[in-house]
């Protein structure tokens, strides 16, 4: 029907060596992949020619926002100003608390000097391109490697743990989403201290807790928290609210569901945190060994040591005060003392 | 003859896979066939001698980068069935449009199935039924995208 060419009739001749050619290279290809670090250079290659597809197909509603930005009264702007300023404010407040209990803190734990907070910087990036479906929850970000992102880095919103990097291009980067189905993150339930693993679900506003014995004590409306375990989150950052607690008293494990804070589906800016090495609430890797590019794998330091002697940024700083009215650890009003 | 249609299949193969990573909504983009698969299985039928098994392994190497969790799977899973196509492409031209559906939606589930087993071994297992509903969407939009690829395809000589 569709195919009136009326070209060739004889089969390609070389086709069979053909395919077994093209075959051989991709497993080739696979089988490095699993296997080689350096193969991850391959990876940038590619995802640096990817880009400025990905910059076209998501051009049309970028556009669309720009417009709809410039063409905004002045009377939106000057409300949203006002909405802005009495957040400021409040956000203030909450940060001098946030001194007052820091000193409390370090008092506690009896250190001479009080540590700086953990976030050592951040950059504000934003979303490309997004890929939200029950199979891959996964955004990408225009910033890469010459912005000094590294792979494994934590992605946050002003809510909430969003995921961290996987694949890192030159200009580009891509997050996994922690609702992504292959993403894990420990959690810590604020309330009681309890550790265990949040894993995405392929849904954005859910996450499941499949490892809590039935037993546990889990609630719904308990705050869950990064545990600092895994090597990639630092301790104490909001992940989500259990919304329903399942107890089957045919089954060993609690069936627990959460909702993440993050707004996975409205964010169009995401902030990447670059974590003080050393620093208590750091990320902790379960084996301590370094893995290239990334330095919060580094083993732990004494807490004195690394807070006074704080490596240098490593790309352009976007200092804290600069950055953001909504960044998670208010570091200004901490590293004044 | 002389003439194969490298360019009209490079041109379409950048709009199929502008296409696949386009951004939907979420129902939508479940029921999203996969456009790139389409596009290299009607040129391997249409062209079999214009290196329909190069421009498959490429596109997968594309597919791999935007959307695969290991480098190289849907270039394998592409090349096999571009290869399919390009061996029995006088039987699949010669066969009315609902039966050629059939053989695609066959051609798509091949191509699923493999993804599905290399996620599998390499520990990156989707059990989501989901993942197969592309294969019904593409055998049933077959006969269109075909249409519209026989257009550029006509559109030169």
């Amino acid at each position: 029907m569709a195919f009136g060419t009326g070209a060739t009739s004889t089969r390609a001749p070389s086709a069979g060596f053909r395919f077994t050619l093209y075959a051989t290279l991709s497993i080739v290809i696979m089988f490095l992949d699993q296997r080689d670090e350096w193969f991850e250079r391959i990876h940038y290659v590619l995802q640096a020619t990817a880009y400025p597809i990905q910059l076209a197909v998501s051009s049309p509603s970028a556009a669309w926002r720009w417009l709809q930005e410039s063409i905004e009264t002045r009377d939106t702007l000057r409300a949203e100003n006002a909405r802005l300023l009495l957040h400021e404010r409040e956000l203030e407040l909450r940060s001098m608390r946030y001194e007052a209990l820091a000193r409390e803190n370090d008092q506690l734990r009896g250190l001479r000097a009080a540590l700086p907070p953990v976030a050592e910087r951040w950059l504000v990036a934003e979303i490309v391109s997004i890929q939200l479906n029950s199979l891959r929850q996964r955004v990408l970000i225009d910033r890469g490697t010459a912005n000094g992102v590294f792979k494994g880095q934590a992605v946050l919103d002003d809510k909430g743990l969003l995921g961290q990097t996987t694949h890192v291009g030159p200009w580009s980067a891509e997050v996994i989403l922690i609702t992504d189905p292959e993403h894990a993150v420990p959690v810590q339930v604020a309330r009681t201290g309890l550790r265990t693993i949040a894993v995405g679900t392929g849904d954005t506003a859910a996450l499941a807790l499949p490892y809590l014995p039935a037993n546990a004590d889990v609630k719904p409306g308990d705050l869950l928290l990064t545990s600092g375990l895994g090597g990639v989150f630092p301790a104490g950052y909001p992940v989500g609210k259990v919304t329903e607690v399942h107890r089957d008293a045919v089954q060993p494990l609690a069936q627990v569901r959460a909702v993440p804070f993050a707004n996975m589906n409205t964010d169009r800016e995401v902030m990447l945190v670059w974590f003080r090495p050393g620093h208590p609430a750091a990320p902790v890797s379960a084996s301590g060994a370094a893995t290239s590019g990334n330095r919060n794998m580094q083993p732990q330091k004494a807490p004195h040591s690394a807070a006074s002697t704080a490596p240098p940024a490593r790309a352009p700083a976007s200092t804290p005060s600069a950055s953001g009215a909504g960044a998670p650890a208010p570091a200004a009003a901490a590293s004044r003392h | 003859m002389s003439s194969e249609p490298r360019g009209q299949m490079l041109l379409t193969a950048l709009v199929g896979l502008i296409l696949t990573v386009l951004p939907l909504p979420p129902w939508l983009s479940v029921v999203r066939p996969a456009f790139l698969v389409l596009t290299v299985l009607y040129w391997s039928i249409a062209a079999p001698r214009a290196g329909g098994i190069a421009l498959a392994f490429f596109a997968g190497l594309m597919l791999d980068v935007f959307q695969g969790p290991v480098l190289g799977e849907h270039a394998l899973a592409l090349c096999l069935i571009a290869y399919i196509a390009v061996r029995e492409h006088q039987k699949i031209r010669s066969k009315p449009a609902f039966q050629q559906s059939l053989i695609v939606f066959a051609a798509l589930v091949t191509y699923e199935f493999i993804l599905f087993a290399i996620d599998g071994w390499t520990g990156h297992p989707i059990t989501n039924p989901l993942r197969w509903t592309h294969t019904v969407s593409g055998a049933i939009l077959w006969a269109p995208v075909a249409a519209v690829l026989a257009a550029t395809n006509d559109k030169r000589r």
